[in-house]
């Protein structure tokens, strides 16, 4: 039975460079420890060529000039550890999650599905390329074997079965030293191997070669344990988990970022790895949230939450005519928050929310929806940190039919679509619905979704007859026209008007036709109707003149047309 | 490869080239001296500059523009006119208020969407009546609405006769409209440029998406002489997105304004009516022989049930009325007259067809 096995080495760098891939062409630190006291916790090769090691103070480190030194970072190290159980579970879903930096899959079954062993090594590589991470691969008969090969080969590695003796006798013997024990434990593994040393065992090959009986008597099971991983011959079951479904990516900034430009350049990336994740768990995302941490001038200590693209889950995606959006933030209650927190030197968090109609997966058109809502909702604070998350949806799976109509193909709609918003606003691009209700303008807007083959088209039927009388449509003033009104007998006779067009005497009418609603709520509306004709120069005009009898004022508030 | 310089004006000044012409036929073109460069091919001089000629397809061996597919209106008699509305070509439906204009339009987008498409409608002065649309039988979602205009602030102060209102309006001021709404200038020039520019950035990105089967400009409500403003340019640019694609551009205007851009141009009007002329208002006989306002008259009550609108409270007649009640009469629909007055498709002298609309309480 096959095993693979996924490991990062220098995982500490490895998750830097994969934020700040430009750093691979620098020496490079990672730092830990509470201010003043950083120490190195690692350094890539170029740090190593100029004399940096582990263990070194940060004050050392930057006596090298051409030194990056970073921050240990465990939002990217988590982040890049979830890439690698990602890398994994897009092969296989039997994944053992051994270590930050190890991965342990099992490939059973798996040479039908996608080729043989040293094909589907290959493809891991690749796709732990893709996902930014510089892995080792090694496959083996058991995991034991496959982890020691990892931990002591580069690159791709596999080991027929039978032959992990031959394999793994050329590594030395610290490669079954794990690097990440207890300190005790460390103590422990470090005395046995200063053992083994003293009788002149260097690598692996000499320690298989070791009788087993004298091995036992002297060192007890534990010799005898490190004896079998040196031969391969080790074996144990997988214990596998369950991947979360978490696709977050973060990075840290060492100076703040003031324009939106540069931003994009640190989103782009975000995007790409997480479409990346996603693409390798078969998954499109159909939320996405960005969260800017903000230092803060001004002293607020506020999470500014606010709605973002509205979505059709959310209440707030469409409005009744003369009713704005309710704002994320009132201006009075930002007001009295800022009043409370004046703590200068705190960070404010901005979050924006990029509701989807359909899922996708296009790093680009996130990227261009994302710089659209931030140049309609700029942060308003230089951005110290970037923290991005989707939300995991099942990719659409519709196929657009050869004799269908035509459809918006959806993720240039919903970029199209963001531009008009930008031009119009917010909230007056989209889909009209009626809402129950008699009033006049009881409509919302709500976002418009093409999706292809959503409906039939409606056959012809004898009934569509009907439908193909056309309607006298109205065409409504928004506002409507205030009017002055001369009346006879309670009729309309003469109408004077803003407009020079939508006045003059009454030459027909029909009405009044009363309407009244909702009285029961403050918004509560009665008003008589009237239709009339006016001289229009040659022509003749209709319109719909209104009668407010709660205000008492005359509206023209449309043409029939 | 030979090529062949042809004396024409086309293209720019630039010489055309007919890639299977004898060399002997090269000429120059007019004030453009021609020579032959280093890599064999023909450059033009103009003032001095070089300009590497471009190849295209002579005239005479162009291909025939097939013919676009026509689709329906919405409405029988207006496809017996024009044959329906042409595929990736501009439309024009002109026409002062009350000619039809939105009657048409709103058939043409409940055709389409029964079809199964999707449609937009870039609303310059945001004028799309919701029951209109509805009683017209789009399918609402099927349909974008770009309701281009001011934009609303929601910190403005409401205004009363240009004046903002300090007071808390009570209940019974809470009306059916915005009554303290600050009213939109529609005189202001400035007010009409900001609406053509979103109408025509909207336009522009809808036909760059593509995949709309209608896209409808409503400039109706924009004077004439703000709707001229657009060049002729934009119009040639929007003929050109649209070719050779599904898409039915539909403009509705007061004026044509796209001249020969568009394929097709309905000029629409009230047909011949006597309102106004030697009869009084109000006077029941010539009320009866109307024909741009249908209208029933009032036989007993009855008659006035059935004809009144659904759901409508009707008050009652006699009250305090001395003169005859008015919702006697009931606007049940226009007579509209269609002009063609250009088609793409046949050279024919104008034709016109005359059609009836009706509303949407008139049963």
């Amino acid at each position: 039975m096959p095993f693979a096995c996924i490991y990062v080495p220098n995982f500490s760098v490895a998750a830097a460079l994969r934020a700040e891939p430009e750093l691979a062409m620098r020496p490079l630190a990672i730092l830990e420890g509470q201010p003043p006291l950083e120490k190195i916790l690692a350094v890539n090769g170029k740090a190593s060529d100029l004399g940096i090691a582990p263990g070194m103070s940060k004050a050392q480190g930057e006596l090298c000039m051409e030194l990056a030194l970073r921050l240990r970072s465990p939002l990217q190290e988590s982040s890049a550890h979830a890439a690698l159980l990602d890398c994994a579970q897009s092969f296989s879903p039997c994944v053992e999650d051994s270590a930050c930096d190890t991965v342990l899959l099992d490939l059973a079954g798996m040479e039908s599905l996608l080729g043989s062993l040293p094909e589907i090594a290959r493809a891991i590589f690749e796709r732990a390329a893709a996902l930014e991470l510089k892995a080792h691969i090694a496959v083996a008969s058991n995991p034991d074997a496959a982890v020691i090969a990892a931990r002591g080969f580069s690159g791709v590695t596999v080991i027929p079965a039978g032959k992990e003796a031959d394999h793994l006798s050329p590594l030395p013997a610290k490669v079954l030293l794990d690097d990440r024990l207890q300190a005790d434990q460390k103590e422990e593994a470090d005395r046995l191997f200063e053992t083994l040393d003293r009788w002149g065992i260097r690598n692996l090959r000499a320690l298989a070669a070791l009788p087993q009986i004298a091995l036992s008597e002297r060192l007890g099971q534990q010799g005898l344990l490190l004896q079998q991983l040196a031969r391969g011959a080790a074996s144990r079951t997988l214990i596998p988990v369950e991947v979360p479904l978490i696709f977050e990516e973060a990075v840290e900034l060492e100076h703040p970022i003031v324009l939106l430009e540069p931003l994009a350049f640190l989103l782009n990336r975000l995007l790409e790895q997480i479409c990346t994740r996603l693409g390798s768990r078969a998954l499109a995302t159909q939320e996405l949230r960005l969260t800017l941490e903000l230092s803060n001038l001004t002293g607020v200590e506020d999470d500014f939450e606010n709605v973002g693209i509205p979505s059709e889950s959310d209440g707030t995606n469409g409005l009744m005519w003369g009713q704005p959006p309710k704002p994320a933030l009132s201006a009075v209650e930002d007001a009295v928050r800022r009043s409370e927190a004046p703590h200068f030197g705190r960070q404010t968090k901005f979050i924006r929310k990029l509701s989807l109609p359909l899922p996708m997966l296009d790093a680009k058109v996130f990227l261009k929806l994302l710089q659209l809502d931030l140049n309609a909702h700029p942060p308003g604070a230089p951005i110290v940190k970037i923290h991005l998350a989707a939300e995991p949806a099942r990719p659409r799976s519709t196929q657009g039919g050869l004799f269908l109509p035509p459809a918006p193909e959806p993720e240039k709609l919903e970029l199209t679509l963001a531009r008009i918003a930008g031009i119009v606003g917010e909230h007056k691009v989209g889909a009209l619905e009626l809402l129950d209700t008699h009033h006049p303008e009881g409509f919302r807007m709500r976002r418009f979704v093409a999706e292809v083959a959503r409906k039939t088209p409606q056959k012809k039927t004898p009934d569509s007859t009907e439908a193909q009388a056309a309607i006298t449509a109205l065409r409504r003033f928004r506002p409507p026209l205030r009017a002055n009104v001369r009346l006879e007998n309670g009729q309309p006779v003469h109408l004077i008007c803003r407009r020079k067009d939508v006045q003059g005497d009454v030459l027909w009418k029909a009405g009044p036709w009363r309407f009244s609603g909702d009285w029961w709520e403050r918004v509560a509306w009665s008003r008589d109707e009237w239709d009339l004709a006016l001289r229009n120069g040659e022509a003749v005009s209709f319109y719909r003149l209104v009668h407010d009898l709660l205000g008492g004022s005359w509206f023209v508030e449309g043409t029939y047309d | 490869m030979s090529t062949v310089v042809v004396s024409t004006s086309a293209a720019l000044g630039r010489p055309c080239l007919f890639n299977d012409e004898s060399p002997s036929r090269v000429g120059t073109t007019i004030g453009c001296p021609v020579e032959r460069s280093s890599t064999g091919h023909l450059l033009s001089t103009i003032n001095g500059r070089k300009i590497p000629s471009a190849s295209i397809t002579r005239a005479s061996r162009l291909e025939i523009r097939p013919a676009p597919e026509m689709v329906t209106s919405g409405i029988d008699a207006l496809d017996a006119l024009t044959g329906g509305l042409p595929r990736g070509c501009l439309s024009e439906l002109c026409g002062p208020a009350s000619s039809g204009r939105t009657s048409i339009m709103l058939a043409a987008l409940a055709a389409a969407t029964r079809r199964g498409e999707y449609c937009a409608l870039i609303d310059a002065n945001d004028t799309l009546d919701p029951q209109s649309i509805a009683a017209a039988g789009v399918d609402l979602d099927h349909l974008l609405w770009v309701r281009c205009g001011e934009h609303t602030s929601q910190n403005s102060q409401p205004k009363q006769n240009g004046c903002p209102t300090s007071r808390t309006p009570s209940v019974r001021e809470v009306g059916i409209f915005p009554t303290t709404a600050f009213e939109f200038d529609r005189t202001k020039p400035r007010a009409f440029e900001h609406r053509l520019e979103q109408v025509l950035r909207a336009t522009d990105l809808l036909l760059e998406s593509g995949g709309f089967g209608l896209i409808v400009l409503d400039l109706a409500d924009l004077p004439p002489q703000a709707a001229r403003r657009i060049p002729l340019t934009t119009w040639f640019r929007f003929r050109r997105a649209i070719e050779n694609k599904p898409t039915i551009l539909l403009a509705i205007e007061q004026q044509p304004i796209a001249g020969s851009c568009s394929s097709l141009l309905l000029q629409l009007g009230t047909a011949k009516n006597d309102i106004g002329h030697g009869n009084e208002p109000g006077d029941e006989p010539a009320a009866k022989q109307r024909k741009n306002a249908a209208h029933g008259v009032s036989r007993g009550s009855n008659a006035e049930e059935d004809q009144a609108p659904k759901g409508r409270k009707k008050i009652c007649a006699g009250d305090a009325l001395d003169s005859p009640p008015s919702h006697a009469h009931l606007l049940t629909g226009l007579a509209i007259n269609a002009e063609l007055t250009r088609s793409r498709l046949e050279r024919k002298p104008a034709r016109s067809v005359i059609f009836e609309t009706k509303t949407a309480w008139a049963g």
